[in-house]
C-alpha cells in the first residue's frame, strides 16, 4: 500500500514540475499498484473484513443499537480479572523473550560463523504448527513429563512438580514459540550497526561491555522496541497455548472469548474482541511514535 | 620541535599479518620516531591499513612485534593502548552529539563532567566548531564530520595519532585545506602522527617522512624530496611521481656515478650500488627535470643528452607535456613550464633533450 503512496506522489510532483501534459499511459502508473493488489484485497474484504466486522457490530447493536455491553464491562469483575491477567501474561512473556532472545541475536550478529546454526535453531520451531508444539509443551511439561522424570531421577525432588496447566506452563511455552519474533529484528538492528563504531569506541577507550552499554545497546534499540511489540501483540490474543498447557484456573482474553461464543453469547463475546483489538492498536500506535521505530518494523518484515 | 617527547616512539618489528597463509603484511619492519608525520603509502592491498590496524590493536599480527616507547603492545587490548585514531568513514556515535561523541574517550578515562565539558569546548574551538556541539553527526557536513572526528580522537591527550585515509571521502577544495590543517595541528601537539593514504601528493605535502608500502612489504623509507629525488626502485619511482624509464648496458663506474649505454648514448646515473659492467639496468628520470637542448642551452651541471622524436604535444595550461621517442623506440614524457616565450615543439620535429646527472638515477 505504502509503495502505491508513494508512486503516486512522485507522479504529480512530475507533472506539477514539467507543467506539460503527460501522455495517457502515464497516468495508470498511480493507479496500477492497486489495480495488482486488487483481486487480494477483493478477497480480504469478502471473506475476512465482512465477517469481522459484522461480528464486531454485534457488541454495539445486540438486540439493537447500545453501548450497554461496553458500560458493563467496568464492574465486570470476571473481565478485569481476565484482562489483567493477560496483559501481566503479555508483559511476561514478553520480558522472558527478551531476556533469552537479545543474546541470541547478538550472537547471531557477532558469530557469521555460526549464524546458519543459530537462525535454524531458531527458525526450525517457526516452521512446526502451533498445536504441535503446545503438545510437545505437554509432554515436557506434565505431572509424568520429562522434566519431571529427569529431576525425580536425579534426586532433586520427591514428588513430581505441579507445572503443567500453571500461568508458568503458559509462560514457558508462548515464550518459546514468540522467541523468533523477538529476535529477528533484534538481529537485524544489531546488523545494520556499522561495525566500525566498536572498534573506534575501544580505540577510544571503552572496554568491551562500556561498548556494549554506551554504543551497541543504544543503536539496537529500535530493534528491541519492534521485537517487544510483536511479541507482547501477539501474545495479546494467543489462545490455542494457554488452551493447552495453562488450565482452566488462569485465563486469558481469548479463551474467555472462545467460551462466550461456545455459550452462543455473541454480544460479550464481540465486545471482548473489540477490547482485545483496540488494545493491541493502542499498543502498536504508541510504539510507532517511538523513534526509528516505524522504519524497524517496516525493514523488519521484508 | 618543542613537543620531543611528548609523541610516543613506535617500533615494527618483523610484522606479519596473514590470512589463510595470504600474507597482507610480509615482515614489516619501521622505526616511527617521537613526534614524527610518518606516512605509510601504497596501492590498495599493499598492507597499509592492515598495519595500522595491526598498531591500533584491531587485528592480531601473526609474527613480529608493536613496541611503542619501547614496549610491546601485542598482547594489550586495544582499549588500553591509549591511541588516538581517525576511521575512514569517521565513525562518530550517530545516537549521541558531537559534543558526546568528543567527550567519550573522556568518560571512558573517568573525567568528571565539569572537567569533560570544558576540554569538549577547547577541542571543538580548536577545530574552528564552537556552535556545532550540540548537533549530531547526521546534521553536520563530511567536513565538519571529519574535524570532530580528529577533536574526538586528540581529546584524550594520546601521544600516537593513527589515521585512516581520513580525507577520502572529502572532495579536492576540502581535503586540501585539512591536509594544511592536519599539518599546523600536528605541529601544535607534538604527537606522532601515523598516516595512511594511497594519494602519493597528500603524502608528498604532509609527511615528515614516508614509508612506500608494496606487496606487504615497506619498499623505502625517507623525507618525501628524498624519495621522489632517489627513488631506490622502479616501484617507488614510479608510484610516487611519474617517470621516465630507459634500460641501459653498464659500461663502467667513474667514482659514485654509473656510466651506461643506453639508444647509443653514453648516459651517466647516480646509483647506490656497484653494478657490473656489462650488466643490464635500468635508469629513470623525471619528465620535469628533462629540457629541449637544442638552441640556446647552456649549463654547467654534468648534462645527459639524447636524440628525440616528438611524438605528441599537449598544452595544459601552467605547463606542456610532451611524449618522446628515442632512436631506439624507448618512449619518454618531458614536461615544460609553459610560456608564450618559448617556441613549441611539433609533432614529428626532430631534437635533442638534456638532463642533469644528478637526475639520473639507476633502479
Amino acid at each position: 500500500m505504502s509503495e502505491g503512496v508513494e508512486i503516486r506522489f512522485e507522479g504529480l510532483a512530475a507533472t506539477r514540475q514539467s507543467g506539460v501534459r503527460l501522455p495517457w499511459r502515464l497516468s495508470w502508473r498511480p493507479v496500477m499498484p492497486l489495480l495488482l493488489a486488487a483481486p487480494l484485497l477483493l478477497f480480504m474484504l469478502v471473506f475476512y473484513a465482512l465477517p469481522v466486522l459484522s461480528m464486531l457490530m454485534r457488541s454495539v447493536n445486540d438486540p439493537s443499537w447500545t453501548l450497554s455491553h461496553y458500560a458493563s464491562l467496568t464492574g465486570d469483575t470476571v473481565f478485569l480479572k481476565v484482562f489483567s491477567n493477560t496483559l501481566y501474561t503479555s508483559l511476561t512473556v514478553t520480558a522472558g523473550a527478551l531476556l533469552l532472545g537479545y543474546p541470541v541475536a547478538l550472537s547471531l550478529v557477532r558469530a557469521p560463523r555460526y549464524a546458519p546454526v543459530i537462525l535454524i535453531l531458531i527458525l526450525l520451531p517457526f516452521w512446526t504448527s502451533v498445536l504441535v508444539r503446545s503438545y510437545a509443551w505437554m509432554v515436557l511439561l506434565g505431572r509424568h513429563g520429562l522434566i519431571n522424570e529427569a529431576l525425580l531421577a536425579a534426586g532433586m525432588i520427591d514428588q513430581p512438580l505441579r507445572i503443567l496447566n500453571t500461568p508458568l506452563a503458559t509462560q514457558i511455552a508462548m515464550v518459546h514459540i514468540l522467541l523468533p519474533y523477538m529476535v529477528l529484528p533484534i538481529a537485524n538492528a544489531l546488523r545494520q550497526i556499522d561495525p566500525s563504531l566498536a572498534r573506534a569506541a575501544s580505540g577510544l577507550g571503552a572496554t568491551p561491555w562500556a561498548t556494549f552499554r554506551q554504543i551497541t545497546l543504544p543503536l539496537s534499540m529500535p530493534g528491541v522496541a519492534a521485537g517487544v511489540l510483536l511479541v507482547f501483540v501477539l501474545a495479546l490474543g494467543f489462545y490455542i497455548t494457554p488452551a493447552m498447557v495453562g488450565g482452566t484456573r488462569e485465563i486469558t482474553l481469548s479463551m474467555l472469548i472462545a467460551q462466550q461464543v461456545d455459550q452462543l453469547n455473541w454480544a460479550y463475546a464481540a465486545t471482548l474482541s473489540v477490547v482485545l483489538l483496540a488494545t493491541a492498536l493502542a499498543i502498536i500506535a504508541a510504539f510507532y511514535r517511538l523513534p526509528g521505530v516505524g522504519h524497524t518494523l517496516r525493514t523488519s518484515a521484508r | 620541535m618543542a613537543g620531543a617527547g611528548r609523541g610516543a616512539k613506535v617500533t615494527l618489528s618483523n610484522l606479519e599479518r596473514s590470512y589463510d597463509r595470504v600474507a597482507a603484511v610480509a615482515g614489516v619492519s619501521l622505526d616511527i620516531l617521537s613526534g614524527e608525520f610518518l606516512t605509510l603509502l601504497g596501492p590498495s592491498g599493499s598492507g597499509k591499513s592492515t598495519t595500522l590496524m595491526m598498531i591500533a590493536g584491531f587485528e592480531k599480527p601473526t609474527g613480529g612485534d608493536i613496541a611503542i616507547d619501547g614496549k610491546s603492545v601485542v598482547a594489550m587490548p586495544p582499549y588500553r593502548r591509549n591511541i588516538g585514531m581517525v576511521f575512514q568513514n569517521y565513525a562518530l556515535f550517530p545516537h549521541l552529539t558531537a559534543a558526546d561523541n568528543i567527550g567519550f574517550p573522556l568518560k571512558q578515562r573517568g573525567v568528571g563532567k565539569a572537567e569533560r565539558e570544558k576540554l569538549v569546548r577547547e577541542a571543538l574551538a580548536l577545530m574552528q566548531l564552537p556552535d556545532h556541539g550540540e548537533r549530531y553527526p547526521r546534521q553536520l557536513s563530511g567536513g565538519q564530520q571529519q574535524r570532530v572526528a580528529l577533536a574526538r580522537a586528540i581529546v584524550f591527550k594520546p601521544r600516537l595519532l593513527l589515521m585512516d585515509e581520513p580525507l577520502g571521502a572529502l572532495d579536492k577544495q576540502l581535503r586540501e585545506n585539512l591536509q594544511l590543517e592536519m599539518r599546523r595541528l600536528h605541529a601544535d601537539l607534538g604527537i606522532t602522527f601515523i598516516y595512511v593514504t594511497h594519494d602519493q601528493e597528500e603524502a608528498l605535502t604532509m609527511s615528515d617522512r614516508i614509508a612506500v608500502m608494496n606487496a606487504g612489504l615497506v619498499a623505502q623509507v625517507g623525507r618525501p624530496e628524498d624519495l621522489y629525488d632517489r627513488p631506490g626502485s622502479r616501484f617507488v619511482a614510479s608510484f610516487l611521481g611519474e617517470s621516465n624509464f630507459l634500460p641501459a648496458i653498464v659500461r663502467g663506474i667513474e667514482d659514485d656515478v654509473v656510466v651506461a649505454e643506453c639508444e647509443g648514448a653514453i648516459i651517466r646515473a647516480l646509483c647506490p650500488g656497484r653494478p657490473a659492467t656489462g650488466e643490464k639496468v635500468m635508469l629513470t628520470t623525471r619528465p620535469e627535470r628533462i629540457r629541449f637542448a637544442d638552441g640556446a642551452f647552456a649549463s654547467t651541471a654534468p648534462q645527459n643528452r639524447l636524440s628525440v622524436t616528438v611524438t605528441e604535444a599537449v598544452f595544459a595550461g601552467e605547463r606542456c607535456r610532451y611524449m618522446l621517442q628515442a632512436r631506439d623506440g624507448t618512449a619518454m614524457v618531458l614536461k615544460e613550464p609553459s610560456s608564450a616565450a618559448i617556441r613549441r615543439r611539433a609533432v614529428g620535429e626532430r631534437t635533442e633533450i638534456a638532463w642533469s646527472v644528478a637526475d639520473t638515477i639507476l633502479v
